[in-house]
């Protein structure tokens, strides 16, 4: 009799509980770091001037002033003009658009074609995760940087082949993570269920494995824009993206490495630009890693 | 310990097939027909008979791949459009001058990043590992051509202590060399610190929760010398074979450093080979680049072995 009541009492208390959902909770988590916080809100920032850049920019990012070549910040112009008298401000925040958008372009390339390649490797095993692993070693066998440069440079310059290149640069990281993802996750009880009740292949594989691997898509998914945001930059910098006159952080830094004498402004605002959106999108991507790391409380 | 050199070698053979698969499709990314991109603006047509020839364009495409392999295997990478010179040759003359800058970079990048990640371990959550912790992501946020720029205003243009580019050679004065390459080997050297303080840390925490410095402290031995010879001993053991590995980060880096301090190196040679249009010579460093990556690879891997008594059991 006793035990009876102590069990109603057990289950009653946990019927009070309330059921934490696993994004909730990673939510929860991700609300208690304040980089990761702080990270977020810098990008969003960064996308709202991307996206009404006409609306916030006090100049055109292309006018040439012949009368205000390389004046220091003032009043009018708040970082300073450039070699050629456009406002640094106005290139600031309109190459604010070429990075973000190559960022997350070039990652959006490598996840739609890594992830799935990952997960036919993973899953299915036997001579095509043999021969996929072995294309994914040889991309992974040329640094990063020089493969985009090369690729950039047999594509042609130009902000969209700098995009491809640095997406089809990231894809092996993207394969490579998904099919060890993927074949820790597939021997779980859940999946051999999924299995056991005659579900196909491609079911299991996109209804079951895929949202649990998800988690760990999205850390290296956030870290990657972090990196390709550097790519573009450096791409347009060594002059293989986004091409003049539309404003780009890296071709600004490129003008601004002749002028340091007497321009410094030119170099310090663009550089700061994109160190800031790297470190938020590190931060962010840090955050996520504890926050959906099931080890963590 | 010959068997896992055999297996690991054995490995490698397929991994450089699709390397050289890779680098060889670079060129049929050119738009429209590649030797005439090949012959540059003069467009003389000798020249683009020529061309064709030599790189057997109007074969079939196996074919072309067959006898750049064949031509590769011998230690013919082609030979640069622009100064007529064997590109293997072109790689070997600039090779040394990049690798002065990485062995620079390196011992920078283990001083700085094996030191904070060994502090910021042992002195966990005080306010020396928050320092680290920023030290380690603002390394690996910077992006290294600005970093560049920033100590060229610095250090030669506010200050003049250092030259803001050109290179002289450690066997002509080694005082200007130091000189020259000091700057881009703490470029360099900067974001591969920051990835070695996070191993670091990280391999340090875990040998210092472990049960034989439980016991080392538990004999009473000094704080100093539990974590000198018996936790760091341990944990430096992954992160210097991870040393090798970051030899990519390095090369990728190498291509802005030496554009930013114009040092006539390895990475100066793809820039320049890009924008003259020489691509001879960037499948030449590309093929060359990731050939190294790749013993440097089995090197780590072998290393690993070695140092690890576990593994050589």
């Amino acid at each position: 009799m006793a035990d009876a009541t102590f069990d109603s009492a057990l289950v009653a208390k946990r019927a009070d509980e309330t059921v934490e959902s696993p994004m909730r909770r990673a939510l929860r988590r991700l609300r208690r770091r304040k980089g990761a916080v702080v990270g977020l809100i810098v990008i969003a920032l960064f996308i709202v001037v991307a996206i009404f850049a006409p609306l916030i920019s006090p100049f055109d990012p292309a006018a040439q002033s012949w009368t205000s070549v390389r004046k220091a910040p003032s009043a009018l112009h708040w970082l300073g003009t450039d070699d050629v008298g456009r406002d640094v401000l106005a290139r600031v925040i309109y190459g604010a658009r070429a990075s973000l958008l190559a960022g997350v372009i070039s990652v959006a390339i490598a996840v739609s074609v890594g992830v799935p390649l990952g997960l036919v490797s993973g899953y299915l095993g036997g001579w095509i995760d043999a021969l996929l692993s072995r294309i994914t070693d040889a991309m992974l066998a040329v640094p990063f940087l020089i493969l985009a440069i090369a690729l950039a440079a047999f594509l042609g310059p130009s902000l969209t082949n700098a995009m491809i290149a640095i997406g089809v640069t990231t894809t092996p990281i993207f394969i490579r993570l998904t099919r060890g993802q993927v074949m820790a996750v597939k021997v779980e009880d859940y999946v051999e269920a999924a299995r056991a009740i005659g579900n196909p292949r491609w079911r299991i594989a996109l209804f079951h494995i895929l949202p649990n691997i998800l988690p760990a898509l999205l850390v290296q998914g956030t870290l990657s824009i972090a990196a390709a945001i550097i790519a573009e930059a450096a791409l347009s910098f060594l002059g293989l993206g986004q091409q003049p006159p539309a404003p780009s952080w890296g071709s600004m830094l490129n003008s601004a490495q002749r002028f340091l004498t007497t321009a410094s402004w030119m170099a310090i605002w663009p550089g700061l630009a994109i160190f800031v959106t790297v470190l938020s999108f590190n931060l962010v991507g840090d955050g996520l890693r504890d926050a959906l790391d099931p080890k963590e409380r | 310990m010959l068997t896992f050199l055999a297996k690991r070698i054995l490995q490698l053979i397929p991994t450089l097939f699709f390397v050289s698969v890779l680098i060889f499709s670079l060129q049929q990314l050119l738009p429209g027909d590649p030797a005439l991109i090949m012959a540059g603006e003069d467009r003389d047509p000798a020249v683009i008979e020529q061309i064709r020839k030599q790189y057997r364009l109007d074969q079939p495409i196996p074919v072309q791949y067959v006898f750049w392999v064949k031509g590769v295997l011998s230690g013919d990478l082609g030979e640069s459009m622009r100064n007529k010179q064997k590109v293997l040759d072109l790689v070997l003359q600039k090779l040394p001058v990049t690798m002065q800058l990485a062995a620079m970079a390196i011992i920078i990048a283990l001083s700085i990043g094996i030191t904070a990640g060994v502090i910021s371990a042992v002195y966990k959550d005080t306010p020396l590992d928050y320092a680290a912790n920023v030290f380690a992501l603002w390394g690996l946020s910077t992006p290294n051509f600005w970093l560049g720029i920033m100590l060229i205003f610095l250090f030669s243009v506010q200050l003049g202590w250092l030259p803001p580019s050109g290179y002289v050679p450690l066997t002509e004065d080694w005082r200007q060399s130091l000189a020259t390459t000091i700057m881009p080997a703490f470029v360099l050297g900067n974001a591969i610190a920051a990835v070695l303080m996070r191993h670091t840390r990280s391999a340090m925490l875990q040998a210092l929760n472990s049960d034989y410095v439980r016991t080392a402290r538990a004999k009473g031995l000094l704080e100093r010398s539990v974590v000198l010879k018996h936790a760091m001993r341990n944990a430096l053991t992954p992160v210097i074979t991870l040393g090798a590995l970051e030899f990519g980060t390095l090369l990728s880096g190498a291509v802005l450093t030496e554009q930013i301090f114009t040092i006539p190196g390895f990475g100066k040679l793809i820039i320049d080979a890009v924008f003259n249009r020489d691509y001879a010579v960037v499948q030449g460093v590309v093929l060359v680049t990731a050939t190294t990556y790749i013993t440097l690879n089995l090197l780590a891997d072998v290393l690993y072995v070695l140092v690890n008594p576990r593994l050589r059991a």
